[in-house]
């Protein structure tokens, strides 16, 4: 099994007609991902490569059956294609976009948890989700993951996603489903919607996190595992020399005052009985341990 | 993106926020024709994107003009924790009867708007918070909701305030909200917010965060982005679209990705080198970009070795490898490189490498290999230096 997504996942594109949106929605069907229909309210009729243009996902849902949607909208018009993907009646949405503002963020997150509470949002900013062999959705390379299981991986950060998943197939380990959170301050899912959905999923034997400075997520995440998690966790946290008050390239990672750091989320997860790699090689050579014990 | 005081008093005041009158200076004459204009007494405010300006000596109250030229030619110039000052606000001094502490930002655990208000303002906001937890009144606002009066009101009323403050506070939490959410700011905070002896509430200091991402829909906003903080490097890199922050070690570092960029950066210092700087490529890692981003690092002259990191992904490791011997093409580089290229076609990426390895270009596999080799070369060109 995987989390949040599996080989019957209907997926439209939000952007489809759009440069990224082509390009990655092609390379994701192409990976074996059912990507069902495309949206562009100019371009209704028309279709990508075979892939047919509905005027919204309204209208792809009801012609097409798609269960999942994927936004590659530039960041103005996410806050709108979020809301519309909901209305529109899919279950799980993916936004890819960076560049979000961070007020739009809170008010889409708060309206779906309020209007529409069974609509899983992932992202945005962030790669997206694959579950080797089965579904990709978003900008994940699919060959660097190998399918299987036993280990889930659950990510704040893109290029350290690939890094995981790389550093798993070269030791011969696969992956049930990799989640990238994205590293927004708001993200539709958190570490702990994944480390409760991995708990849950009886495929998944051990889960790998990767986090990054900034916020309280990883602190919450160590929390979560000391209470509610029976399955072994490894994990790295980059920014452990980022000076305070820089922000280094994501919205969320910024260092305030003594909180957030790099250090103190380290603690945090080992004192909750995670192995921490001071690098995602050691990360990935502790699970590689765990996994072998398993 | 960070405001000055007097751009954020001027924020606030286009949401009706009471603030004093008061005048930008570059110059010491320029500050004393302000002075003249207002009329003494004034406050001399030293404009940085940095705390701590009092005790720095960067605020001064001048009773005369004499006084205003004697604090502008001080402060002007000054330091205050590694930033000059370049410019001062001139503002009617006002005066104080009590200060209090106001402020909207995002709660990212509670995925809420939280509002912070004390009775106990014009010091640290942290400090009152560790000591005595309870006089800061907090509420939590639903972004899709809002904030209404009422609720305000009883937020207002929970930090305990003289009954004379109350309805100005009111009146300046709510505007302060608008302005929070309708000028996307990522913090608006008011410390101090004053009662003045004749009863007014008035806004006595601004501290304004804006979301660079939201530069889109406000117009003004692209004349804060040049007011930044930023060293010579980072303007430069600005300049050319690099996810770009200065260090101060020896070690250039090129990434793709935030993340690989900032865990390089930590492997660098694990392996006993500090890195000059954070730089994020993006994922594509094209010739273009690749070229701009080394001549970032070449002009940096603390810069002794530079380590590129290159994760394929979408984008492969021949790509990457055929960018990166363009790049170097066009680009006259003085430090020697430790290039670690790994994911996507990365043995092909190495073979188109392999031939033009040198004494000042070497290849690693892994990071920390890479990171070692780096720091080594970076430590034997300053004894060579």
């Amino acid at each position: 099994m995987s989390i949040f997504v599996d080989e019957t996942t209907r997926v439209v594109y939000q952007g489809l007609t759009g440069r990224q949106g082509s390009y990655y929605g092609l390379l994701n069907r192409d990976y074996g991902t059912q990507v069902v229909a495309g949206t562009n309210p100019r371009k209704a009729g028309q279709d990508v490569d075979g892939i047919p243009i509905f005027a919204s996902v309204a209208d792809a849902v009801a012609e097409t059956g798609a269960t999942a949607s994927c936004i590659f909208i530039p960041a103005p018009g996410v806050h709108d294609a979020v809301i519309e993907a909901a209305e529109g009646g899919v279950r799980f949405i993916v936004a890819i976009t960076e560049g979000v503002p961070a007020h739009d963020e809170a008010r889409f997150y708060n309206r779906l948890k309020r209007d529409f509470p069974a609509v899983r949002l992932l992202g945005p900013n962030c790669p997206g989700i694959i579950s080797p062999g089965r579904c990709n959705i978003g900008i994940t390379a699919g060959h660097i993951a190998l399918p299987g299981g036993p280990v889930g991986i659950v990510s704040r950060s893109g290029t350290l996603t690939y890094q995981a998943l790389y550093e798993l197939k070269q030791k011969g380990i696969g992956c049930t489903t990799c989640v990238g959170i994205g590293g927004d301050p708001v993200p539709g899912t958190s570490f702990i919607d994944c480390l409760e959905a991995f708990q849950n999923d009886p495929e998944t034997k051990a889960v790998m996190m990767i986090g990054e400075i900034g916020g309280s997520a990883e602190e919450e995440a160590a929390e979560y595992i000391s209470q509610h998690m029976t399955k072994p966790v490894s994990a790295y946290v980059a920014g452990v020399t980022a000076p305070p008050g820089k922000k280094m390239g994501h919205a969320g990672a910024i260092v305030s005052g003594g909180k957030g750091t790099a250090v103190a989320k380290m603690d945090a997860l080992r004192d909750a009985g995670v192995l921490v790699g001071l690098n995602p090689t050691e990360a990935g050579e502790l699970m590689a341990g765990i996994v072998a014990g398993l | 993106m960070d405001l000055f005081e007097y751009q954020g008093k001027q924020f606030f005041a286009g949401y009706g926020m009471p603030v004093s009158p008061g005048e930008i200076a570059f110059t010491v004459d320029e500050a004393v024709a302000a002075a003249e204009r207002l009329g003494t007494p004034v406050m001399v405010k030293a404009q940085v994107h940095t705390g701590g300006r009092g005790k720095a000596g960067g605020v001064k109250f001048a009773a005369t003009i004499d006084d205003v030229r004697t604090h502008a030619s001080d402060i002007l110039g000054l330091d205050i924790n590694g930033h000059v000052v370049g410019r001062v606000w001139i503002e009617k001094a006002s005066d104080i009867a009590e200060e209090y502490y106001a402020s909207f930002t995002l709660d990212r655990s509670a995925r809420k708007h939280l509002g912070m208000l004390s009775a106990e303002g014009g010091v640290e906001i942290e400090t009152v918070a560790e000591q005595n937890p309870d006089a800061i009144a907090k509420i939590w606002v639903d972004p899709v909701d809002g904030l209404d009066e009422e609720a305000c009101r009883e937020w207002v009323a929970a930090a305990n305030l003289p009954d004379a403050a109350v309805d100005g506070t009111v009146r300046i939490m709510l505007q302060l909200y608008t302005a929070y959410v309708e000028g996307d700011a990522d913090l608006v905070e008011i410390n101090p917010l004053i009662l003045t002896p004749e009863g007014e509430v008035h806004v006595l200091d601004a501290k304004v965060t804006l979301d660079g991402n939201s530069v889109f829909r406000h117009e003004g906003y692209a004349a804060f982005d040049e007011t930044q903080a930023r060293d010579e490097r980072e303007t430069a890199a600005h300049a050319g679209g690099l996810q770009y922050v200065g260090l101060d070690g020896s070690v250039g570092v090129i990434a793709n990705g935030a993340g690989l960029a900032m865990s390089t950066v930590d492997v660098v210092n694990q392996v006993g080198g500090a890195a000059a700087n954070f730089l994020d490529i993006g994922g594509g890692a094209n010739a273009d970009v690749m070229a701009g981003a080394l001549e970032v690092i070449n002009n940096d002259p603390a810069v002794r070795s530079i380590f590129i990191n290159i994760f394929g992904g979408i984008t492969r490791g021949d790509e990457v490898a055929n960018g990166i011997l363009e790049a170097l093409s066009r680009v006259q580089i003085e430090a020697p490189i430790v290039i670690r290229l790994d994911g996507t076609n990365a043995d092909e990426g190495r073979a188109i490498l392999e031939p033009h390895l040198s004494d000042t270009l070497a290849m690693a596999s892994t990071m920390l290999e890479a990171a070692e080799r780096a720091v080594e070369l970076a430590g034997a060109a300053a004894v060579g230096a």
